[in-house]
């Protein structure tokens, strides 16, 4: 049966429906909701619902609860996930899964609670300090965040690394039809975590490695498992690119507008698709690289809600070998589908590349 | 043959990397004690911290989950809440509980987890080669107070006893020192008090044990615990700021 619910509100009712036990937060803007749909199911179930004093507690208490081996949320956007970082090193440096929501705003600073993808950067780089790596989906409706919701707990259990759903504040906010539908989730091994019990072997959950060949191992070791994720993982979404001559490269709500522009200007013949990454990190770079190499395409055109973030990774998939065009509104603006059309417009007439 | 001392079961047989006559030793043996003395079926988590106690998990037989610095009592909410029936402890210095970790300690506290916090003052960020602590005292020479803490310039010490008191989800909170014998067993007998406000759910506990830090402190052992009790008390006074306890023993 489908349903008429908000981003946020989906991706807490997906969460409890995928198993999570404990919920983490602390309220910002446009995240809020997500807190509030926890506060209102699992205050009344034995699962446990904190609000914390600031981010940096919940993701704190996250990070405790997850040494217990429990399935753990926290939410925020940007300015919060900004104090969430230290945490977020701890667990991925600690091995522990977490599931972390970024209902993106637009920064830098307080920057403002508009629609924004500023915090792509911060998602896929690490954000926080040391050598690490966390799973990053990008949902670009509200079932798919669902999906995307059900997905992020079993791939930080599967590697036991901390998993971020990203998306823009658009996103959370929008209502949306949607089906949860009832899923089994797979219940992992969990011998790292503690239980108190003094009759079994002795645990720590830590992410300190004193001496220097110790912690290189451990890092040659995540970064292993990074590998791993890299092969494994990688998600994207193409649309109408089989012919295509220009690509588009476009993530969440923003690929959406992008998909509108794809229909009109193939409609004035103009042979465009879309490649939408669904796993920010894994990047789908060897998909990319695949179309670069193909002579059929002509360019490609990464289109954003920042200044040109993923299209650093865009580039480094695409290299020398085609022209890439940035269209990128920021500020909590963002980019219509005329503009789209416009542009391609524009590049079309100049004649780069001999475009159609 | 009979054995009048020993070892504590909860105490591991690695040996630790503090420095000869620092306090930590001596409060990792009593809360080993203590351990002892509870049914063994009773589940213990601790919280370990940044410090000179970084490695506390290393010390003892039971799980440790290790915190980032001031982090403990929030990754203690965690934990506590998670498995309801283990008696949790976090294990906190004073740079760590009392400034990077002030937000964490006070919320905890207010909201009555169920955690016992053992808050170990020796007025100096030890680890990191003795700076100037939140709870250094007035006067206190230290590398980065060198001209002695200034309460004009560089502010005052904090009491986090007098500071939580208040705070109704504190079920209880008193101040000890190790700087001799009677008051080792005291120590030993409020941190048992602690655990058992713990156990019996009555809501937060606190203790802070006034510390020594000979190395930092430029001082014999003996000389740093005659310290305490002719300088250090006169600011942090001991006692039981606060027992919801009542009769249980
Ligand atoms: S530096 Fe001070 S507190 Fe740290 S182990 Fe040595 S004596 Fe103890």
């Amino acid at each position: 049966m489908k349903m008429l619910v908000k981003g946020n509100e989906a991706i807490a009712e997906a969460a409890i429906r995928a198993g999570c036990d404990c919920f983490f937060g602390y309220p910002i803007t446009p995240q809020t909701e997500l807190l509030q749909y926890m506060a209102k199911k699992l205050l009344r179930s034995n699962k446990v619902f904190v609000q914390a004093e600031s981010e940096v507690g919940a993701i704190n208490m996250a990070y405790g609860a997850s040494s217990c081996g429990k399935r753990v949320m926290t939410s925020s956007s940007g300015p919060g996930i900004s104090l969430k970082q230290e945490g977020i090193s701890y667990l991925a440096g600690a091995e522990l899964p977490c599931v972390i929501v970024n209902v993106m705003r637009g920064g830098p600073g307080l920057g403002n609670i508009n629609v924004a993808q500023s915090d792509y950067f911060q998602a896929v780089k690490g954000g926080g300090h040391g050598d690490y790596k966390v799973i990053t989906l990008a949902p670009n409706s509200v079932q798919e965040a669902v999906h995307l919701t059900y997905l992020a707990f079993d791939l930080a259990d599967k590697y036991r690394n901390p998993t971020m759903i990203l998306l823009d504040g658009m996103l959370g906010q929008m209502m949306e039809a949607v089906e949860f539908e009832d899923i089994s989730y797979k219940e992992y091994n969990k011998d790292f975590a503690v239980t108190g019990d003094r009759n079994k072997e002795k645990r720590i959950t830590n992410s300190l490695y004193i001496i220097p060949e110790e912690l290189e191992n451990h890092n040659i070791k995540l970064n292993k498992k990074y590998e791993i994720i890299k092969e494994n993982e990688v998600l994207f979404e193409e649309y109408q690119i089989n012919d295509a001559e220009i690509i588009f490269v476009a993530f969440g709500t923003c690929a959406r507008i992008v998909k509108s522009a794809v229909k009109k200007l193939r409609l004035n013949g103009i042979k465009v698709g879309l490649f939408r990454p669904i796993t920010l990190w894994p990047f789908p770079e060897k998909q990319l690289e695949e179309y670069s190499l193909n002579d059929k395409v002509k360019m490609f055109i990464d289109v954003e809600f920042n200044m040109g973030q993923m299209l650093e990774d865009v580039k480094i998939a695409i290299g020398k070998r085609k022209n890439i065009y940035f269209i990128g509104r920021t500020g909590g603006m963002i980019p219509s589908v005329d503009d789209i059309v416009e542009k391609v417009g524009e590049l079309v007439e100049k004649g780069v590349e001999n475009i159609v | 043959m009979r054995i009048l001392f020993s070892k504590p079961k909860a105490l591991s047989s690695i040996s630790t990397h503090y420095c000869p006559g620092c306090g930590h030793g001596i409060i990792h043996r009593i809360i080993a004690e203590v351990i002892d003395e509870l049914p063994q079926d009773q589940k213990i988590i601790g919280v370990a911290p940044v410090g000179c106690s970084v490695f506390i998990y290393d010390y003892f037989n039971f799980d440790f989950v290790a915190a980032a610095h001031g982090r403990a009592p929030a990754v203690a909410t965690g934990v506590k809440r998670s498995i309801r029936d283990a008696l949790v402890f976090s294990y906190q210095g004073d740079g760590d509980i009392a400034a990077i970790g002030t937000s964490e300690i006070i919320h905890a506290a207010a909201r009555g987890e169920s955690f016992t916090a053992i808050f170990v003052n020796n007025g100096v960020y030890a680890m990191t080669g003795g700076q100037m602590a939140p709870t250094s005292i007035p006067g206190q020479i230290t590398v980065s107070s060198p001209y002695g803490r200034d309460p004009k310039i560089q502010g005052y010490h904090i009491k986090l006893c007098e500071m939580l008191e208040p705070l109704d989800g504190v079920a209880f909170i008193a101040r000890t020192s190790i700087h001799n014998i009677k008051n080792i067993e005291m120590t030993k007998k409020i941190i048992r008090k602690a655990f058992d406000i713990q156990i019996n759910e009555l809501g937060f506990s606190i203790i802070e044990i006034l510390s020594n830090c000979p190395t930092n402190w430029g001082m014999t052992p003996i000389k740093s615990m005659k310290r305490i009790e002719e300088e250090v008390i006169k600011y942090y006074p001991l006692g039981i700021f606060k027992d919801k306890g009542g009769d249980i023993k």
